[in-house]
């Protein structure tokens, strides 16, 4: 089996507040494969998207990372100088994020920032750029290229700012892309549009996404495979069809429980009691275990590390052996 | 993870403990700048109050100024008397006494009239928000055009109109009043909008609809509940509000439309002191200048302290 | 555009009026002009022939046209302080305050808008927190100590600066200017400095804080994740959204430099209109505190509307092609 594109091994990011130090990621382990899309998701605060500003080096201070490692073929990149980071962000990893409107400077059209951001990564000349830039509103399905790509954003709808967004991400043909909930903010009948695209330009390009979302609709779409992330831990890593319709760990087999299908009979949805903890009071032990209706004694006094259980990794003592839930997904 | 600590709150009674353990006395302890600010106002307001019991001697009392005293310069220089400590002006005023007095006068219209600001401003921000309406549009304009132009432009024009208006206008007897009321009815803005807004919420809530249908008076409403909401946002913009105050009419005092030098508040004494200068008798101006200088930077620093620890957004 | 334009054009025009009205009301009823005009001993026919003469008994809504009506061509009655015409006054005085609040105003841009820029930019740094600390001082430093000081050390020890008056002017036209001439410049160098010193301070911290604000935003993000060199993201991307509502608000407090101007004028006996309007409080001088008044009501609202225009020629997103609006269309 070929190296990972990207390997992130028990990385753990801390943040210093008045009231102490803060875990926000700990021990988190998982990896992609060139071209792969793996999706991440978990709730709010989970800890997905701290994992993915972590791996393109934008955790913002009193935040960092306190231990662990992030390796991008094969090279460590979390302890890298400033300069040599910034040089990999969008050349070798690219990001896209929630809400286009604002992911966008609205004084510089559209056309700048594209030929900005070209210049910056590729050995070209202002009128190769723009050429390079129009190409690249077409790619991802702007009409009139030529004519918008003066235009401002406040000039274009929510889903094509997500496109130009998209755009901009892989003007400079990244090897993965960080993709942290780029359809939450749009109509739903512009997500699918959206997630088709992305999918179709990682595949013609060969880029890897790391998917972060709480939508598992948008995951089971498109992912190859997916990891359920915690208060700050990896609960289960998978693929997306078994992490599915076979969930491991008793979290993910409450989360697959909890959404609702139009196809199947009518069944209560599973609820899971209590809520996710609050970053300075996480359980010892396996952080779920208060609220898991499987628990045994050895939950609540040791933690479980990610273990091979099935066709991929969960982290927990008592996983379903034979799936928990037989749950009917389309 | 630490929690607040607790070791030292277990003998104080209820509120005490309540505040000591609080967010906000924390934040307090741990800025020395803070803890100093609101110890040096403090100091200022204490001596500034008990002046006429702790003042050497008594500046306004002209039977006992000796001329021959005048213009010496303060204990520590070549001709100074440590009976003057900080020296004496032309009329042979002790300068230390005159501060003392001087910011117990400056202080004193300082708290009056962000107090009159306040409850005027409280006041009408509930009228508005409340009653809405023709009642609302009217404050509101009146508001935004007061808010358009900088604060002493309209402290000094109520001033002057103030004194053409009231009959002794331009008598020193009233001039403390006028002040008052000169900047006062400057400052009242902003405690209005903030109260309005707050009652704009409170009156959209079902408890007041609830009230009124059993027949609570308006007013019972207003005062129980959406009060006691817009006090804390109310006492930060009077902190920050105090030093403003107090810069004003120091400003208003040395350009010679505030306080007379019959009964000088610090902005009074830097105009008086300033005419010697040239002399080189700097005494008389430097060192009321440094009073009022500290003055309102502790209480600028005591109210940036105060509106970052009450906000919300920086916890 | 235009009814932007309009639409401003008539609130200025409505502000005036309020403005009108209030100076009218001063004017006309405080104090008794007919008493403040004539000698003591003059005769009751004297005074029925003078409230003639003045109009003082006429319908009042006509003797306030007849004011708005004088006022908007410059003719606002006789002091009553020196006898003289008011306009004569303002006339004389204007030019010395226009040039040092055009000064002091350039010195707090030049030097506030840098400092700014570097105290956001190194937030941690020792300079920064002096320069922190220092911008406290000096909003609470009241500006006549300021100018007091300067006046001790300048004029008094060093003998190097004039302490009053503006010096040598030359006249061009009904304008006299205090730039031609050394004296001239010199004796507005302290003035100048002490004016836009509070506003340094002031701009400093506006610059400050909305440079902090900026990079906080999503697109700053972006444009770091997209590989932005630091030089391009601060200065071309954060400097230009954060200038823009500087710009502006520096703008509106050309007003307050105005009244400023009249503490300035004071200490330093600068000979301009701020200098005019407190001798007129002080002495209840009816017609110019109603002069002044009015004329910086203009001024304000002329510099408001303008301010308002700048803003509206420099955001693109307030300039004519309003977007294709809603998420729906692709």
């Amino acid at each position: 089996m070929t190296a990972p594109l990207l390997e992130v091994r028990n990385l753990r990011v801390e943040f210093a507040t008045r009231r102490g130090v803060l875990t926000a990621l700990d021990d988190v382990s998982l990896s992609i494969a060139a071209g792969e899309v793996l999706g991440v998701v978990g709730e709010s605060g989970a800890g997905k998207s701290m994992t993915g500003a972590a791996i393109i080096g934008l955790i913002e201070p009193p935040g960092r990372i306190a231990g662990g490692e992030i390796r991008l073929e094969g090279e460590r990149i979390d302890d890298l100088p400033e300069d040599a980071m910034r040089r990999i962000r969008g050349r070798r990893i690219g990001a896209i994020f929630q809400d286009p409107l604002t992911s966008l400077n609205p004084l510089f059209s559209v056309g700048d920032q594209l030929v900005e951001t070209i210049t910056q990564h590729l050995p070209l000349d202002a009128g190769q750029a723009r050429d390079r830039a129009v190409e690249l509103l077409q790619e991802v399905g702007i009409p009139g290229a030529e004519d918008r790509i003066g235009h401002y954003p406040h000039q274009f709808s929510g889903g094509m700012r997500q496109r130009v967004v998209i755009a901009l991400a892989l003007c400079a043909n990244p090897r993965l892309i960080i993709a942290d909930e780029p359809t939450t903010a749009l109509d739903v009948s512009i997500q699918a549009q959206i997630i088709a695209l992305l999918k179709r330009l990682c595949r013609e390009h060969g880029t890897a996404v790391m998917l972060v979302t709480h939508d598992m609709g948008v995951i089971a779409e498109t992912a190859d495979r997916v990891a359920v992330m915690y208060a700050g831990r990896v609960a289960e890593v998978g693929p997306v069809r078994d992490v599915i319709k076979r969930p491991r760990h008793p979290y993910t087999a409450g989360l697959m429980g909890s959404i609702p299908t139009l196809d199947g009979e009518a069944e209560w949805l599973t609820q899971i009691d209590g809520a996710m903890p609050r970053l300075d009071a996480i359980p010892a032990g396996c952080a779920f275990h208060p609220r898991c209706t499987s628990r045994v004694e050895r939950c609540n006094r040791e933690r479980p590390d990610l273990a091979a259980c099935g066709s991929g990794l969960a982290a927990c003592w008592a996983p379903a052996a034979t799936p928990a839930l037989e749950v009917v997904h389309g | 993870m630490t929690m607040t600590s607790t070791t030292t709150t277990t003998a104080l009674p209820g509120l005490a403990a309540r505040i000591a353990a609080s967010d906000l006395f924390w934040s307090f302890r741990r800025s020395p700048v803070v803890i100093a600010a609101a110890a040096v106002t403090l100091l200022l307001i204490l001596v500034s109050a008990l002046a006429p019991w702790i003042a050497p001697h008594d500046p306004f009392d002209l039977a006992t100024l000796d001329l021959m005293d005048s213009e010496l310069p303060p204990a520590w220089a070549a001709d100074g008397d440590w009976r003057y400590p900080l020296g004496t002006d032309g009329q042979a005023r002790d300068v230390l006494s005159t501060i003392l007095y001087g910011s117990r006068v400056s202080l004193f219209v300082g708290f009056a009239s962000v107090a009159l600001a306040g409850v005027l401003g409280v006041s009408l921000g509930l009228v508005a928000g409340f009653f809405g309406g023709w009642l609302d549009a009217v404050i509101m304009r009146v508001a935004d055009v007061l808010l358009s132009f900088p604060a002493i432009l309209i402290a000094l024009l109520i001033n002057g109109v103030l004194r053409g208006a009231l009959p002794d206008g331009n008598q020193d007897s009233v001039a403390l009043l006028v002040l008052v009321l000169s900047i006062g009815l400057t400052g009242w803005v902003q405690y209005a909008r903030t109260v309005r807004s707050s009652t704009l919420v409170e009156r959209a809530k079902e408890y007041v609809a609830a009230a009124r249908v059993i027949g609570v008076p308006r007013l019972a409403i207003l005062l129980q509940h959406v009060l006691p909401n817009v006090m804390g946002p109310v006492l930060v913009i009077a902190t920050i509000n105090l030093g403003l105050a107090i810069l004003t009419e120091a400003t208003l005092s040395f350009l010679g439309v505030g306080m007379p030098s019959t009964q000088p508040s610090l902005g009074t004494l830097i105009r008086v002191g300033n005419e010697f200068l040239f002399s080189g008798i700097w005494w008389v101006v430097i060192f009321p200048s440094a009073v009022l200088v500290v003055l309102v930077l502790a209480v600028n620093l005591l109210g940036d302290w105060l509106r970052d620890a009450l906000n919300p957004k920086l916890r | 555009m235009l009814a932007f334009l309009v639409r401003r054009l008539l609130q200025a025009v409505l502000v005036m009026l309020t403005v009108a009205l209030l100076a009218f009301v001063i004017f006309r009823y405080l104090g008794d002009p007919v008493n403040l005009m004539l000698p003591e001993d003059a005769t009751q026919q004297q005074r029925a022939e003078l409230r003639d003469k003045l109009g003082l008994d006429d319908p009042l809504v006509l003797q306030f046209a007849r004011f708005a009506g004088n006022a908007a061509q410059g003719e606002f009655g006789v002091s009553y302080r020196n006898a003289r015409p008011v306009s004569e006054l303002i006339a004389e005085r204007l030019p010395a305050t226009l040039e040092l609040v055009a000064v002091a105003a350039l010195i707090s841009l030049v030097v506030g808008i840098p400092l700014g820029v570097y105290t956001a930019l190194n937030r941690r740094g020792a300079i920064s927190q002096a320069l922190q600390a220092l911008s406290l001082v000096g909003i609470s430093l009241p500006t006549f100590v300021t100018g007091i000081l300067l006046i001790l050390v300048f004029s008094v020890q060093l003998g190097w600066l004039p302490s009053f008056g503006r010096g040598d002017v030359v006249d061009l036209g009904w304008w006299s200017t205090g730039f031609l001439t050394r004296s001239g410049l010199l004796s507005l160098i302290m003035p100048s400095v002490m004016l836009g010193l509070f506003q340094i301070t002031l701009i400093m911290r506006l610059v400050r804080s909305e440079m902090l604000e900026v990079l906080r935003t999503d697109y700053i993000k972006f444009a770091r994740a997209r590989g932005l060199p630091r030089r391009l993201v601060h200065f071309r991307h954060a400097l230009r959204n954060t200038l823009m509502p500087v710009i502006t608000i520096a703008g509106l407090q050309i007003g307050s430099l105005i009244a400023f101007a009249i503490i300035t004028e004071t200490v330093f006996q600068w000979p301009g209109m701020g200098f005019l309007f407190i001798q007129a409080v002080s002495f209840v001088d009816v017609p110019v505190m109603s002069a002044y008044l009015v004329l910086v009501a203009f001024l304000f609202v002329l510099i408001n509307t303008i301010v308002d225009l700048l803003y509206f020629a420099i955001d693109p997103r307030l300039r004519g092609d309003r977007a294709v609006a809603g998420g729906h269309s692709t």
